[in-house]
């Protein structure tokens, strides 16, 4: 098998920062904040990475899709190995209302122009939590999709794949081309070593505007506020166990 | 998505207290036989009677009714007291209450923070009534603008970093016990860390404190002006005493601007002097952006990475370095970063290494190097000495150590802060071994003497260093510390038998 892989590369607010809410409540602050690559798209970019070393996989293309800082991002994945990159330049207002629905649409039109035989992508980004990507991008395709992967087997033209569900484990076959979309024990993603990082930097990124994938990214929704969660109001200690129970009854609940 | 972040915590907390609890301590007093008790009062139940009429029952622990081990042996699990009582202040009054008690009953104490210390310094040796700080947790005041905290002793280092980050404010020191130490003993300790490089040390941060006195009475040196030339800054004497002059309650501190953005990496590299040039080119080129330039040799790295389950970036090589850069302005640091790998990759003094991509590598990175000493004590007993040496000598230490003990241990190995010139070199073996210890010492001791060098960089002298204090300071300044002591402490009571050697007279 030579598959050529397409991963898609979300770059995020790092998972460690803590999220503040812009004063005028239109949105977070990602200004000056730290931004990383999705978690989830990493174990991607590994898998597809792993596949390329067991001699299943020929060529995998990274893709990101926002502001100029992508490149970091796709930078990052072609020192984890992809071999080239395409970076999908969107920025300001259109940026903040960009929904998994344009990205499925830019999957899917590359998709069908680089001959993708299998796209991998995060189960979701660590932003908005959609975990819609993957599925839309197959359903636009028509391609059998195979989501929350824990482990990926390819066997002649097909793709055995462990998937992680409510009720445990469920074990399907897809065939190829399809979608897969990453869960957190697929993989551990490897450090990329000096030696990748310098090699990356010579791989090419090709950038493009959403109009060239006939993709049309004006707003279809429009983000009204966005508010911190309620304060957690602060718990009372007692002595005793006594004590507990009085304090339950006097605020009703026994 | 802290998922990731939960499922490794957990796994961490089982394999330490599992395998490290189940080793049995040994009295001090049986392991330490040479020494004695001072003359001091042995508690009774008028000595309790005041001390529950002063503070509420939760702050008074008995060992009747309270399993006292806790406070009764170190973190290193290396030496156990017997301690009957656990006194718990909540506020300055009363600790000042405590000990301008203790001071006329002649009864010993010893103070205690996050019982993080390396050296026995924290714990009683016999049955001093320790004084623990733990409830005086609180942070009282961060004002963005000056960047000043003023913190109660008792608060734990990690819980200030979590607040201070919500003002965009950072820590000036950083260390591996930070989930457990207390900024007061942290302060009495005059602890290093991993940010000293770039911060400077406690004498330089602590703006002001407040320290009661072995007779009770409350020196507020809480002064929170970074410029006061107004007599003797005896607050300098507290930073670093060891609670041998006086309890620490309040701290202010300057703290500083949060880093927008933080760089880790970490190194592999074939020979010593290939870490020096890396260190010297790291200094030049990195400039005022550099925070943190760690070694770690092989032999460490195989025990954390073995012992604890960690993943290490990349292939074995004789030494690893771990750099860190902390700045305003990512592009800016990130560039200047890595036309410094650039050079030092392409003319091979360094072979390999990674770069950490999201916070989360970052904080396995430094795990490699901040969970070093946890992963020794997990081979069984550890001789630990955190010395500072002229930093061209900075490894033969090791070396030299290795090749004199054989193969007596099971590991001799070296790690530290490099850009300090502080190595940490530990010894381990399966369990206590007196042969083993008198190889060591006082060969070690001897050794940094002779390159003038610190026996103890930063961890202190405490119990276990205390009979050293002679190789790194002279007859003259030893006789003026004393002086010093019973000035502030006529009755010894403060943390006795603890930072000076046994003398034969009393001055």
């Amino acid at each position: 098998m030579s598959l050529r892989i397409l991963v898609g590369c979300k770059r995020v607010i790092d998972y460690a920062v803590k999220i503040r809410v812009k004063p005028d409540k239109s949105g977070v602050i990602t200004e000056g904040v730290k931004h990383s690559m999705n978690p989830f798209d990493e174990i991607a970019i590994e898998e597809a990475v792993r596949m390329k070393e067991k001699k299943i996989a020929k060529e995998i293309v990274a893709f990101s899709c926002g502001p100029t800082q992508c490149q970091e991002t796709l930078r990052t994945a072609l020192a984890m190995g992809a071999d080239r990159g395409i970076h999908v330049e969107v920025s300001g207002p259109e940026y903040e209302t960009l929904q998994p629905l344009h990205i499925s649409k830019m999957l899917a039109k590359l998709a069908k122009d680089e001959q993708i035989d299998l796209i991998i992508v995060g189960k979701q980004a660590i932003d908005d939590d959609c975990n819609q990507t993957a599925q839309m991008t197959a359903a636009l395709l028509d391609w059998p999709q195979a989501t929350s992967a824990s482990k990926i087997e390819a066997k002649d033209g097909s793709l055995q794949v462990v998937r992680e569900i409510d009720g445990g484990l469920e074990t399907i076959k897809v065939k190829l081309p399809s979608v897969v979309s990453a869960d957190l024990r697929l993989n551990e993603p490897r450090y990329a070593t000096l030696p990748n990082i310098m090699k990356a930097k010579k791989k090419p990124i090709k950038k493009l505007a959403p109009k060239d994938l006939g993709v049309d990214v004006s707003p279809r929704i429009q983000v009204v506020t966005v508010e911190e969660p309620p304060v957690r109001q602060a718990g009372a200690k007692v002595e005793n166990v006594d004590a507990v129970i009085e304090k339950l009854k006097a605020l009703g609940h026994a | 998505m802290s998922m990731i972040n939960k499922l490794s915590f957990g796994i961490r907390k089982f394999h330490t207290t599992a395998s490290r609890l189940r080793k049995y301590v040994e009295l001090t007093s049986v392991r330490y036989p040479l020494l004695k008790r001072g003359n001091f009062s042995f508690l009774s139940d008028r000595h309790l009677g005041f001390f529950q009429s002063i503070l509420s029952a939760h702050q008074v622990l008995t060992d009747e009714l309270n399993d006292l081990s806790g406070y009764n042996v170190d973190w290193m699990r290396s030496v156990r007291g017997s301690s009957r009582l656990v006194l718990r202040p909540k506020t300055t009054e009363e600790v000042a209450a405590i000990l301008q008690y203790c001071n006329v009953q002649n009864i010993a104490i010893c103070p205690q923070g996050g019982n993080t210390g390396l050296v026995g310094g924290s714990v009683p040796v016999f049955d001093e009534v320790v004084l623990s700080l733990e409830l005086m947790d609180e942070v009282i005041s961060v004002d963005e603008l000056s960047g000043v905290a003023i913190v109660q002793a008792g608060c734990v280092l990690e819980k200030l970093e979590t607040v201070l980050h919500l003002s965009n404010l950072a820590l000036p020191l950083d260390l591996g016990a930070k989930g457990s130490c207390q900024i007061g003993g942290n302060v009495a300790t005059n602890a290093g860390g991993i940010r000293l490089l770039r911060y400077g040390n406690l004498h330089g941060s602590v703006l002001g404190l407040t320290a009661v006195l072995a007779n009770g009475q409350i020196m507020d040196c809480l002064n929170t002006n970074k410029k006061d030339n107004t007599g003797y800054d005896l607050k300098q004497l507290f930073i670093g005493s060891e609670g041998t002059l006086g309890i620490v309650t309040q701290v202010a501190l300057q703290c500083q601007p949060k880093p927008s953005s933080v760089q880790v990496g970490f190194f592999g590299l074939n020979s010593f002097e290939n870490v020096l040039e890396t260190m010297r080119l790291s200094k030049r080129n990195l400039g005022e952006i550099l925070s943190s330039c760690e070694l770690i040799d092989q032999s460490s790295l195989e025990c954390v990475t073995t012992q604890l389950e960690l993943r290490s970036p990349i292939n074995n090589f004789p030494f690893y370095m771990l750099l860190e850069t902390a700045g305003s302005n990512a592009s800016h640091d990130a560039e200047k970063l890595n036309s410094l790998l650039e050079i030092l990759v392409n003319n091979g003094t360094i072979v390999d290494g990674t770069l950490a991509v999201d916070s989360a590598q970052a904080k396995n990175l430094w795990e490699l190097r901040e969970r070093i000493s946890e992963a020794l004590a997990c081979e069984g007993y550890v001789y630990k000495y955190d010395v500072s040496v002229p930093i061209r000598q900075f490894y033969q230490l090791v070396e030299d150590m290795r090749i004199r003990l054989g193969n007596l241990p099971i590991r001799c190995c070296g790690y530290g802060h490099l850009g300090d010139g502080n190595l940490h070199l530990n010894i381990t073996s399966q369990e206590y071994n007196p042969i083993l210890l008198n190889r060591i010492e006082p060969f070690v001791y001897d050794w940094v003497c002779q390159e003038r060098g610190s026996v103890s960089a930063e961890h202190g002298l405490g119990l276990k260093k205390r009979d050293y204090m002679e190789y790194s300071k002279s007859p003259t300044v030893i006789h003026w510390m004393r002086r010093v002591k019973k000035l502030f402490d006529p009755n010894n009571i403060l943390n006795p038998y603890k930072i000076f050697p046994e003398q034969s007279s009393t001055d």
